[in-house]
């Protein structure tokens, strides 16, 4: 086969960098991270103002902290939503998985018994993800129907569980260890190195690639701009944690999950099918996507990360109890994903988005907090950012279709 | 003239029909192609054409009536049975996903895979499938923007090459192409017909659906028409006029026997 580099006659010049690139992106309506990168920024400035306290290392160290179950559960409802679905169940299953857990624990109180809990529990999410993926897709039933009885129901399930006892204090120390830990120092950095490394090596084999089949390739000097980009926040961010106790170990894990999956979107077959469905079902259809396996899967995934969650949360705060998972918890994590710039009509969003939404949501409640702000203002504020984010989803997404795309 | 290139009967239909809800939508169709032929299938709106097309894809059902491919009768009971027979389809609707960019439409449940860790773990090859989708694409003569550009920032008439190039890609045997130069422009819809034209020649057998008679008359080497549901002519092309065939679609003729 010969290498023909390029193709002939390109009508669209998007060769030379970032401008186009722009376009391309705001033709397609596909802003990625930029607005939700520019609203934290402002939003940290205004708190900082506000506060001078807020942007210090202890106070970060709390937000990421603060963060990890709702960030869990968005990478989850990230999925949901690309296939243009809607899970309204995420936070009854992490309640559902944290009073398991507890429960569990309560009689196994060595580490082995924690993990074996955790398992249980995890198992008890992707369970409950398999009748709902079923329901949905078998049966045909709206996601959103499916899901809000289910949520009901999961409420019964952990107040029968808990019963007369009501809050279940964790008192098996493996699971109190995974919110009190912080990583040493030097681990931080050799995790920063680490990442930098894997990056550069992506970004620079994909160009090695593209150039070895004759394909057009980013330019070198762009790629080595953003590696350094990469670096650069990087370092800050272990710096900055560094300066107070070190990683915390539960935003470790939530940084991972969003490495994890934000791989399986991008790079898997799995992942791909999930975007084409939310594209267009039909079409994936048609192209031979066994469309309802990828379906079913989507929901043990949203579950079974719900549960991670669940399992998070419990072990920040030390206690499950009946009204664990039921607050704004489930409000917060769909918002987090969609402030994030996931799309509610699917096909178009990202599981970094979701970590960046999150980020978003936690700076405002962590800053109103600080500022000793009451309820009543923190859910008006939060109310008023999620229908600004979906108004704007919505808007795109009407000027795409008036383009005829 | 060697083995390969005698024309062979690739599809034929035989009595076809089928219903939705109150709706008799086919009500006997019959047709054929064979290898190499460009068979164009005309009719008023509603006749019958995108559904028979849907039978043939195995997107859809048919109540009662046989399909054959290459002389076997085949349950098409799904798109992926058929384009395991290497029956591939433009659809009207064009069913390409607007968030994907060319290359993945292109090889949408397809993708190319490569390992990375071996035996475990394997991720979507993008650089290959751009690179074996660029020389084919060429030989076509089809010209598209850069295989990364995402199809939502497509004219209409790119996404609809880009529909083509993916059954032309893929389809081994046989190519419906339903309406596929419906939103084309001149130079657009000249280089479809050529399309046709070259897919032809590289002996698959096509059908197209088409409301043009001119473009018809230019592509196609015989010409089925429906009507209410049910085949009611089949001409050969340089043995009937614009005329016949538009008295045939609108019921102004006699119905011609088979
Ligand atoms: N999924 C469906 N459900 C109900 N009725 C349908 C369905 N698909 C097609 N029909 C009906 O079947 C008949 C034939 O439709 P079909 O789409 O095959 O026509 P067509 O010949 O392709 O027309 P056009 O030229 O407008 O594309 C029409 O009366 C249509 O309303
Ligand atoms: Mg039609």
């Amino acid at each position: 086969m010969s290498t023909v580099p390029g193709q002939k006659e390109p009508t669209s010049t998007n060769d030379e960098g970032l401008f186009s690139s722009i376009k391309v992106r705001l033709a397609s309506g596909d802003l990625g991270l930029i607005p939700v990168i520019i609203a934290l920024i402002v939003i940290w400035i205004v708190f900082q103002i506000l506060n001078p306290h807020f942007l210090d290392p202890r106070n970060l160290s709390n937000l990421v902290q603060q963060i990890v179950d709702i960030g869990t559960l968005a990478i989850g409802v990230t999925f949901v939503l690309l296939l243009g679905e809607i899970d309204l169940s995420i936070a009854a299953v992490s309640g559902v998985s944290a009073g398991i857990l507890v429960i569990l624990a309560t009689s196994w109180t060595g580490p082995f018994g924690a993990i074996i809990a955790i398992i249980i529990a995890i198992l008890s999410g992707i369970a409950i993800g398999v009748f709902q993926g079923l329901w949905v897709t078998l049966i045909g039933v709206p996601a959103f129907i499916v899901t809000l009885a289910g949520s009901l129901g999961y409420q019964g399930i952990l107040l029968a569980l808990l019963g007369d006892t009501g809050t279940v204090p964790v008192i098996n120390p493996t699971l109190l260890a995974i919110s009190s830990t912080y990583l040493p120092g030097w681990l931080g950095w050799l995790l920063a190195a680490i990442t930098v490394a894997v990056f550069a090596w992506a970004t620079l084999g994909q160009r090695q690639r593209r150039t070895q089949k004759g394909l057009k390739a980013t330019p070198i000097n762009q790629l080595m701009l953003r590696i350094i980009g990469v670096a650069i926040i990087t370092s800050i961010v272990v710096l900055t944690l560094n300066l107070y106790k070190g990683i915390p170990l539960s935003a470790l894990i939530l940084i991972l999950l969003v490495f994890i999956f934000g791989f399986v979107t991008q790079s898997t077959l799995f992942g791909r099918h999930v975007y084409a469905l939310g594209g267009n079902a039909e079409a994936a259809r048609r192209a031979g996507i066994k469309v309802k396996w990828v379906k079913v899967s989507v929901f043990i995934l949203a579950a079974g990360l719900a549960a991670v969650g669940g399992i998070l949360g419990a072990s920040r705060l030390g206690a499950a109890s009946p009204a664990t998972g039921t607050g704004d918890l489930l409000l917060l994590s769909i918002a987090a994903a969609i402030i994030g710039g996931t799309s509610l009509f699917g096909g178009r969003g990202s599981v970094y988005n979701a970590l960046a939404g999150a980020l978003v949501l936690g700076s405002v409640e962590n800053g109103m907090d600080l500022l000793s702000a009451p309820s009543s203002t923190k859910y008006l504020i939060e109310g008023a950012i999620l229908l600004i984010a979906v108004t704007i989803d919505t808007l795109t997404r009407r000027r795409r279709i008036k383009a005829g795309r | 003239m060697s083995e390969a290139n005698r024309p062979r009967e690739i599809l034929r239909v035989e009595n076809l029909k089928k219903r939705f809800g109150a709706v008799q939508a086919l009500k006997g169709v019959n047709l054929h192609v064979s290898s190499g032929e460009v068979l164009a299938l005309v009719g008023d709106n509603g006749a019958g054409k995108s559904t028979t097309i849907k039978m043939v894809s195995g997107v859809d059902q048919p109540d009662e009536g046989t399909i054959s491919i290459e002389g076997r009768a085949v349950k098409l009971n799904g798109p992926s049975i058929a384009e395991a027979l290497g029956i591939q389809t433009v659809y009207q609707d064009l069913a390409l996903c607007d968030n994907l960019d060319i290359v993945s439409n292109l090889f949408l449940g397809k993708e190319l895979k490569r390992p990375l860790i071996p035996g475990v773990l394997s991720v979507v090859d993008k650089e290959e499938m751009e690179k074996r989708a660029v020389p084919v694409l060429d030989s076509l003569g089809i010209h598209l923007p850069p295989l990364t550009t995402p199809v939502a920032s497509l004219s209409g008439g790119q996404r609809q090459t880009v529909a083509v190039a993916r059954a032309v890609l893929w389809g081994s045997k046989l190519v419906l192409l339903d309406e596929p130069t419906a939103a084309l422009g001149v130079a657009q819809t000249r280089s479809v017909l050529n399309l046709i034209r070259t897919l032809a020649k590289k002996d698959i057998a096509v059908l197209v659906i088409s409301h043009n008679l001119t473009d018809v008359f230019q592509v196609a080497d015989r010409i089925t028409v429906l009507r209410h549901g049910e085949t009611v002519a089949h001409y050969k092309n340089s043995e009937v006029t614009n005329e016949d065939v538009v008295a045939a679609i609108t019921g102004a003729s006699r119905k011609v026997e088979m």
